[in-house]
């Protein structure tokens, strides 16, 4: 468990939180792995966490008929995967797919949920850090959306 | 203003629509410098300012990457070896690679499209006198895996020491690895000491806006900051007047700017 | 007793009409293609004369906002005028121009060459100081800088200049304002001030250069007293008061740059027709396009380099669409152009106040209403 506390307290997600916040959260926390090609989740699925990647890469898919699998975006080590668990129907809404090996911590939602209501002050803490995901990756996908390399400018 | 007229050496098509077409200019006026362009006319078509994308060590080897977008670049993809191609140049700013060197700075190339190209001649630099630089960040972004250029030599790239490589697309299907993304997220995981990094970005305008953003919240100065800008040119001499920019002619004056000095500008809309 | 105008050299001249014509005569003998004020198409416009008398005798103009009319005046002055819509620039600076040709050969080489530069020199009668401004304005865009347009160097060298002093002023005339007028300066080979009243018809003669001073002691002239350098001073000073318009050019660059997003820029494009005319008889205006013609089966080419207006959706044009899409964005680009990022590149303003683009605006843009709307309402929101 410590051991954990140590190596959550440096995935960059969780940079300069307090030590009594990172050990409340730690009790959330479990040491994940996939292979290649494994899902971490599929669409549909009622989502359970959020994955803190440390190693590896994982592809946000969505099959198109049609098109095949469409990757819409990759999630990489330092990033953080999922945050469906925070919003009813708490359901994932893209397939996500370990690229090559992966290596994670899941925390669990349900939990986090419920110490975030039990801590407010935790629950503003981790939530301004999902925010600031949600605000790269909203940027990335605004980026994506411009299509600046589409011939014709 | 006469062009040279000289015989393609090698057609290589880099995409389904880009093209590097490689010229033996026996006497170019000057030797070409990282970063300038000439202007290239094909026979009764017209001319585009098309970046040199070769080594400067060889002046006599001229390579031009060239996307067909326009009248004169369309028929250009279909250009080979043997075709005369009408040269103006070099024109134009370079790169700041002797600033670089003289510094001892980490160089950080943002190339997005067909913008790696004026950024090769400087990758190309750095690898021949490497012991003068520092290290050679280059983060590039396309929009699928079939757009990347120089796919062999991103590859070679990687392996000399102190460089690193990193690739993203905007779109890709099953069956790519790599990064799906954009290049900001790339620079966001970048690893460099701000204060010692000389950043080199070129691409369209707005993925350069996004990228002086980001260097701006990693704490780069603008004036470490140079951009690559792209204008309508005809003449490439600052007499048509088609390439201003405010109080700049972007042929004459450009292409490559410092940040600072053009940033203000940037936000201005239609100018 | 009367002082002479410090201005005026003692050692000028005085000549009568037929001085005038005798220094026409000169010119041409001298191999001199002359180009002078001429009545043509409704207007006074340059254009080639092989005498006095095709010099615009007795006529005027009146110029307001989006108009030009000729008018009789009540004597017979040769230069009782302003500027019409051509400027010198139609001759240095060719509207239309072959570049170059170039032939493609059997074995696919290539070979191209130029054409030589036409075999004149021009002398130009009549050059007021607003387009004197101009032609130097000209000089350094188009030769003063890193590279030289060998085609204007061409036509530009050795150009004789008889330059002449305005005695009246237009209606849309602000040379005061922009300080290059009415009374000429430099860079004239001879300048003349039409001296008339009454019975008296003369011109009095400034040398400028060692040919000017060559070809005026070929023709019949006496020398002029201290009463008709102050007559011509006078004549001068005259017409600088009669200024049509005027602007306020304090801080003007960083007026109209500090104001980019000013609303008035959205008032003159709801007006603006974005046709170019200002563009075409600005005498500063250098921006040029180019075609390519080919004929394949011939294995010719050849590369046109003509005049183009900022005011044309396709000047900006990258390949997706162009960067100034707007007239808003045309109509800026022009007037900051003009009275502010031209001193960055140039060093001066590229505004000599002729009046011809409000003139021959066809719907009566005044740019001296528009640049004193902005300062009147200035927000200074960006720079």
């Amino acid at each position: 468990m410590e051991n954990l506390a140590r190596l959550l307290k440096e995935h960059p997600f969780l940079h300069g939180l307090e030590d009594r916040h990172l050990e409340f959260l730690t009790g959330c926390a479990a040491n994940v792995r996939y292979a290649a090609d494994e899902f971490l989740f599929r669409e549909g699925q009622e989502s359970g966490a959020s994955y803190l990647l440390r190693n590896g890469r994982v592809a946000l898919e969505i099959a198109v008929p049609g098109r095949g699998q469409v990757q819409l975006q990759t999630v990489e080590a330092g990033e953080v995967l999922g945050w469906s668990w925070l919003f009813a129907p708490y359901k994932w809404q893209f397939d996500a797919r370990a690229v090559e090996p992966v290596r994670a911590f899941a925390l669990d939602g349900n939990c986090l949920r419920a110490k975030c209501e039990a801590d407010h002050d935790l629950g503003y803490e981790v939530v301004k850090r999902f925010l600031y995901q949600v605000h790269t990756r909203l940027e990335r996908t605004r980026m994506q959306l411009l299509d600046l390399y589409r011939a014709g400018g | 203003m006469l062009p040279r007229f000289i015989a393609i050496r090698r057609a290589l098509r880099e995409t389904a629509d880009t093209i590097t077409l490689e010229l033996e200019d026996p006497n170019p006026p000057a030797p070409f410098a990282a970063g300038q362009f000439n202007m290239l006319y094909l026979f009764g078509a017209g001319e585009a300012a098309i970046s040199i994308s070769g080594a400067p060590e060889r002046p006599n080897l001229l390579a031009h990457t060239i996307r067909g977008v326009g009248a004169v670049t369309m028929p250009l993809l279909r250009a080979r070896r043997g075709d005369a191609i009408g040269v103006r140049g070099p024109y134009g700013s370079a790169w700041p690679l002797q600033e670089a060197a003289r510094s001892g700075r980490d160089l950080l190339l943002l190339a997005g499209g067909i913008g790696l190209a004026p950024l090769r001649p400087v990758i190309y630099e750095v690898l021949r006198r490497r012991r003068e630089f520092g290290r050679l960040i280059v983060l590039y972004g396309a929009r699928t895996p079939q757009d990347l250029l120089y796919r062999k030599e991103l590859a070679q790239w990687r392996m000399h020491p102190g460089v690193t490589v990193k690739l993203t697309v905007d779109r890709a299907a099953a069956g790519w690895s790599g990064r799906v993304g954009v290049i900001t997220d790339l620079l966001r995981a970048a690893e460099f000491d701000p204060a010692e990094t000389i950043a080199l970005v070129c691409g369209p305008e707005v993925m350069m806006r996004f990228c002086c953003h980001e260097l701006a919240r990693r704490g780069v100065s603008p004036r470490q900051v140079y951009l690559s800008m792209e204008r309508n040119m005809k003449c490439a001499a600052g007499f048509c007047g088609h390439c201003q920019f405010s109080p700049f002619f972007v042929c004459r004056d450009g292409p490559v700017f410092r940040a600072d000095r053009i940033l203000p500008l940037l936000g201005i809309r239609e100018l | 007793m009367e002082t002479p105008s410090p201005e005026i050299a003692p050692q000028s001249s005085l000549i009568d009409c037929g001085g005038l014509d005798a220094l026409i005569g000169a010119l041409s003998a001298e191999g001199y293609t002359v180009i002078g004020p001429t009545l043509g198409d409704g207007a006074i416009v340059y254009d080639e004369i092989r005498s006095a008398v095709q010099l615009p005798a007795g006529w005027t103009e009146t110029q307001s906002p989006g108009a030009y009319q000729l008018a009789r005046r009540g004597d017979g002055a040769l230069f009782g005028y302003a500027v019409g819509p051509h400027s010198w620039k139609k001759l240095l600076h060719a509207p239309v121009l072959r570049l170059w040709r170039a032939q493609r050969h059997h074995d696919g080489s290539i070979t191209a060459q130029t054409d030589p530069p036409p075999p004149l020199r021009y002398a130009f009668i009549g050059v007021r100081s607003c387009d004197l401004h101009a032609i130097g304005i000209q000089d350094r865009v188009l030769i003063g800088g890193q590279y030289r347009d060998p085609h204007y160097a061409a036509r530009r060298g050795g150009v004789f200049i008889v330059a002449v002093n305005c005695i009246v002023a237009g209606g849309t005339c602000f040379c005061v304002s922009m300080n290059t007028g009415p009374r000429v300066r430099r860079g004239y080979d001879l300048a003349l001030t039409e001296l008339i009243d009454g019975e008296r018809h003369e011109f009095l003669v400034e040398t400028g250069s060692t040919r000017g001073a060559a070809i005026l002691n070929r023709i019949p002239k006496r020398p002029a007293a201290d009463s008709d350098r102050q007559s011509a001073s006078q004549a001068t000073e005259r017409a600088a008061s009669q200024m049509g318009r005027q602007l306020d050019t304090g801080g003007i660059k960083e007026l109209l740059l500090n104001n980019l997003e000013h609303p008035r820029w959205d008032d003159v494009a709801a007006r603006c027709l974005a046709c170019g005319n200002c563009t075409m008889v600005c005498p500063t205006c250098f921006c040029t396009t180019v075609e390519d013609h080919t004929d394949l089966a011939a294995g010719a080419a050849e590369r046109i380099r003509s005049w183009d207006s900022c005011y044309t959706m396709d000047f900006s044009h990258l390949h997706g669409g162009s960067v100034r899409a707007s007239i808003k964005s045309r109509y800026r680009q022009w007037l900051t152009h003009k009275m502010a990022t031209w001193f960055d590149q140039f060093g001066t303003s590229g505004c000599v106040g002729c009046g011809r683009w409000i003139t021959w605006c066809p719907v009566g843009i005044d740019l001296t209403e528009e640049v004193a709307a902005i300062r009147s309402g200035r927000r200074d929101d960006n720079g």
